[in-house]
């Protein structure tokens, strides 16, 4: 069994973080009657023995004493690192595991990451290193930033590439939350291409978020509750927004958007902890939906969002979880891959679904669909039997699809608004070791990851033209 | 004569425990509808080729379970020692904590060498264990990583330790829409190398007993335990013990070797599919009555048709004509070439049923003397609950269009360089694609011509 280490970065980064660790909690205690320390639990979380205090020895087998999650909270301000410690998970978290700074990245991507880079390097390297020796056989990073600020945006990239130096062969998984148009902080643009650029040659994979697309999803499920459709037979802890069952207490504002995203995480890890007939880990991932290696963000949509409280799902309901999940409303990011062209899809199921159910899904929603010529049947498929906690089955769907383009294209568009006039440029070039070709190379690394997209849908509707098959001389 | 099985990935071992599963409720069963001594027999030579005997009385499987990631291991294990009546022996598996991604190159050339001693030092205890080595059985799926990239691997490292020993790679074939998106890659890379290393190739296509569970076993939900047991029937019919032609009063001691000798006899050609019937849900069984010339005319049509079970058979399609020589791409549409094939029938009366259109030399390519190119097996013994059931091994046309399908589409993907960096990465290059395209035309092109 292997492990995964969570990195959060920044104050959406750790807020996200903290939701995920909360929920990993709850779905675990779900599974785990007997509160064993098992495998599945080892992938996130040690098992310290805490009589010696803090510093105790691991405990491989056995009871569960005292979990600890495998993971590193930076921030360059204090504020939600501190909440999170005085919160009820303070005790899956220890000092040694933080990284903190008093007064913040002023929303600046340079100060995050070369200033703050630069200062924290051997800490952060340290902290790493440590984190890695309490890891049998570590398998993953997860990063958790969001592209917009300065913290998670700067200092999130620059652990990136930390991460790629120190640890060449464990897969890099980012999730990252992209601003929207509307976003308050002026220098969004500049701070997330400057991070594209660094998600383009560091990520194995990047999960792309959207506020907008996680507030929507809230919005509905707020609508059918309150609309009286549903009533009160909603089970609480199903749904995708919710913290019922979880140690958290206090709701605040972003919390039903950042349940989600814990959600996405829990899923997307699920078939490597539990087991299943189909078993998909994070290697597969990587290796059956990225065909090149810059083409790596996969949009990801969750289903159900909730759950009825009968129990009986006939399989009509079933179907209609296959159908949503390529349905524009459930994905992550404004985008619609339904209308795009897809490169290749993964679906991870979870709980009660078997093999016959996949494929009469497939077959039913393949025709509506357009994938690219050389890849018609890029379907990757995994099955784990444990639901997610208060469901019967869930079902992630991951997509290297065209459908990302626009996002791009709009950030890289709202970057040039700002770059023709030379707007706040100098916040930027004031800082140690930033130039102006930072920035062109950052741009110029986002048109050209645009422009591969674009001969990808140039191919799309075309006549398919097989290559001619070898000849062997008979 | 005894089998080593050697399980590999995930499918290898789920497999892998439902066929020493389905052989072992088998001989429990009482069922056998023959003579005590008869039933003794099979049982003792079942037991000899599958199982050792244990101090506790418990039979323990002759099997090596390798996988990369530890969770169907651990599964696989305690559900067999749950079963009560066989078990693994505790010291034949080999596992390791990170999957192989299903990249057949992490598999081939990473995983293997690295873990190559270990898993042959479990290999060799287990056929020191043999009285007689009798071969290996390889199960595992050519989609993934392990079982086709590490699968690959091992097939060669047995035919170097063991040059003199039969190998029979049992393959699953994934389903056409995707398990795993590369599957078409890993496909064409297990294929090839497994070609230069093994005797024979026993293949099971996914797609096909999915149908046979939908259509004939009536199951409406269908998992991938059903599947397998489907599978683990299919290849107990084939491997329980029965009577080889000249083979003398007992059952046949050499399993694997009479296999080959009956099937194999070119090189080029070491493609086997296989065929069973009848195949019905259990609950059906003591309301149907069968009888061998309906079975056998059956099964003949679905050899020559191509059918993939006992339903939907196309009988419009008739052998060319005797005598003629036609080239063949005269030959009738859809009309399925022999090189050989073998019948194995157990059950009540076996030996009244008459095989005699099976030798029809229309049936079969030029080369061999029909009474060479068809060889049957029988016992009286019954198999699994069925009164009388018969198991058809081919060597022909059968795999043909889906060997071109999945070569095309791992081609097509080539062509576009899509996931290459993936292998290269761990030491596949384009060159060895290529060799491998090359090798597969080459089976393709020679099926094709019969």
């Amino acid at each position: 069994m292997t492990q995964s280490v969570v990195v959060q970065v920044g104050q959406c980064g750790n807020q996200v973080g903290c939701r995920f660790w909360d929920l990993a909690l709850r779905e675990h205690a779900a599974v785990n009657k007997k509160g064993m320390y098992d495998e599945a639990l080892s992938s996130f979380f040690r098992n310290i023995d805490t009589r010696s205090g803090d510093n105790g020895p691991d405990i491989y087998k056995g009871k569960i004493c005292s979990l600890k999650a495998r993971a590193l909270l930076i921030d360059m301000e204090e504020g939600v690192v501190n909440e999170i410690l005085q919160g009820p998970l303070r005790d899956v978290f220890d000092s040694k595991q933080l990284i903190t700074d008093v007064s913040g990245s002023g929303n600046n991507w340079a100060v995050g990451h070369k200033i703050y880079g630069c200062q924290y390097r051997e800490n952060i390297v340290e902290k790493l290193r440590k984190t890695a020796e309490h890891c049998d056989s570590l398998q993953c990073f997860f990063i958790i930033h969001s592209m917009g600020g300065g913290t998670g945006s700067g200092l999130g990239t620059f652990v990136l590439n930390l991460l790629e130096e120190e640890f060449p062969e464990v897969y890099r998984f980012v999730t990252s939350v992209y601003p929207s148009g509307e976003d308050d902080v002026i220098t969004s643009p500049y701070n997330s291409v400057l991070a594209m650029k660094e998600l383009n040659e560091h990520a194995d994979c990047v999960l792309p978020i959207e506020n907008e697309s996680l507030f929507e999803i809230v919005n509905k499920i707020h609508q059918m509750i309150n609309s009286g459709k549903l009533g009160s037979t909603v089970k609480q802890n199903s749904l995708v927004t919710s913290s019922a069952g979880s140690a958290k207490t206090q709701v605040k504002p972003f919390d039903a958007m950042n349940n989600i995203v814990a959600n996405l995480l829990l899923n997307l890890t699920s078939s490597a902890r539990f087991e299943g007939s189909l078993n998909m880990d994070l290697n597969e991932i990587s290796m059956n939906l990225v065909p090149f290696p810059r083409l790596h963000y996969l949009v990801s949509s969750l289903t159900p969002l909730y759950t009825l409280a009968d129990v009986n799902v006939p399989s009509r309901r079933l179907d209609q979880m296959f159908s949503d999940a390529f349905s524009r409303d459930h994905q992550l990011i404004q985008a619609d891959p339904k209308h795009s062209l897809y490169l290749a899809c993964a679906l991870l199921v979870r709980g009660n679904v078997q093999v016959s159910d996949l494929r009469r899904n497939i077959e039913r929603l393949k025709p509506s669909l357009q994938f690219v010529s050389w890849n018609q049947e890029g379907w990757k498929t995994g099955l784990c039997s444990v639901p997610p906690v208060g469901h019967s089955h869930s079902l992630l769907a991951l997509a290297n699809n065209t459908c990302v383009k626009p996002t791009f294209i709009e950030l890289k568009d709202r970057f040039m608004k700002l770059y023709k006039k030379k707007a706040h440029l100098h916040h930027y070039l004031q800082i140690d070791g930033m130039e102006q070709s930072c920035f062109s190379e950052a741009v110029s690394s986002l048109s050209d990851l645009i422009e591969e997209y674009n001969e990808l849908d140039a191919t799309k509707g075309g006549p398919r033209v097989d290559p001619s098959r070898l000849k062997i001389a008979v | 004569m005894s089998i080593v099985t050697v399980q590999l990935g995930q499918c290898g071992n789920q497999i892998g425990h439902e066929v020493f599963s389905a052989l072992c409720s088998d001989i429990r069963g009482t069922h056998g509808l023959c003579s005590k001594k008869e039933n003794e027999s099979y049982r003792d030579s079942c037991k000899e080729r599958f199982f050792c005997e244990e101090e506790s009385g418990v039979p323990v499987a002759r099997a090596v379970l390798v996988d990369m990631e530890p969770k169907v291991i651990s599964q696989t294990l305690s559900m067999a020692a749950r079963s009560g009546h066989w078990k693994y022996s505790n010291h034949s598996h080999f596992c390791q904590k990170q999957g192989s991604g299903n990249n057949w190159a992490n598999g081939y050339s990473v995983h293997g060498p690295r873990h190559k001693e270990a898993i042959m030092n479990l290999v060799q205890k287990e056929a020191e264990k043999c009285e007689r080595l009798g071969g290996f059985l390889t199960i595992m799926s050519m989609a993934g990583g392990t079982g086709s990239g590490l699968g690959a691997f091992v097939t060669q490292c047995l035919r170097d330790a063991f040059p003199t020993s039969f190998i029979l790679n049992h393959v699953v074939w994934p389903y056409g829409t995707g398990e795993v998106i590369v599957q078409n890659y890993n496909s064409v890379l297990t294929l090839s190398h497994l070609y230069h290393s093994s005797d024979a190739l026993l293949v099971h296509e996914n797609d096909v007993i999915h149908k046979i569970c939908a259509q004939l076993m009536n199951i409406k939900q269908i998992s991938f335990r059903d599947v397998n047991q489907v599978i683990a029937h299919q290849l107990g019919s084939v491997f329980q013990p029965a009577h080889t032609a000249g083979g003398g009063s007992g059952y046949s001691r050499n399993p694997l070797g009479d296999l080959m000798e009956a099937l194999v006899p070119h090189p080029e050609f070491r493609m086997l599919g296989l065929r069973n019937i009848p195949q019905m849900p259990e609950s059906s069984l003591p309301y149907s009555t069968f009888s061998w010339p309906g079975l056998l005319k059956h099964l003949r049509q679905m050899l020559i048709a191509n059918a993939q079970m006992e339903e939907g058979i196309d009988w419009q399609v008739r052998p060319p004509h005797p005598g003629s020589s036609i080239p063949s791409t005269n030959k009738p549409l859809h009309f399925n070439t022999s090189i050989a094939n073998l019948v194995i029938l157990r059950g009540k009366d076996v030996h009244s049923a008459d095989l005699g259109s099976f030798q029809d030399p229309s049936l079969y390519t030029s080369w061999l003397n029909p009474q060479d190119a068809f060889n049957a097996w029988k016992t009286p013994r019954a198999f699994n609950k069925y009164e009388k059931s018969a198991a058809l091994v081919s060597n022909s046309q059968f795999l043909l269009k889906p060997l071109d399908s999945i070569v095309g589409k791992a081609w097509n993907m080539f062509a576009s360089k899509a996931y290459l960096h993936q292998y290269t990465k761990f030491g596949i290059q384009e060159e060895d694609f290529l060799d491998c395209f090359t090798t597969l035309e080459q089976v393709i092109s020679s099926y094709t011509n019969l």
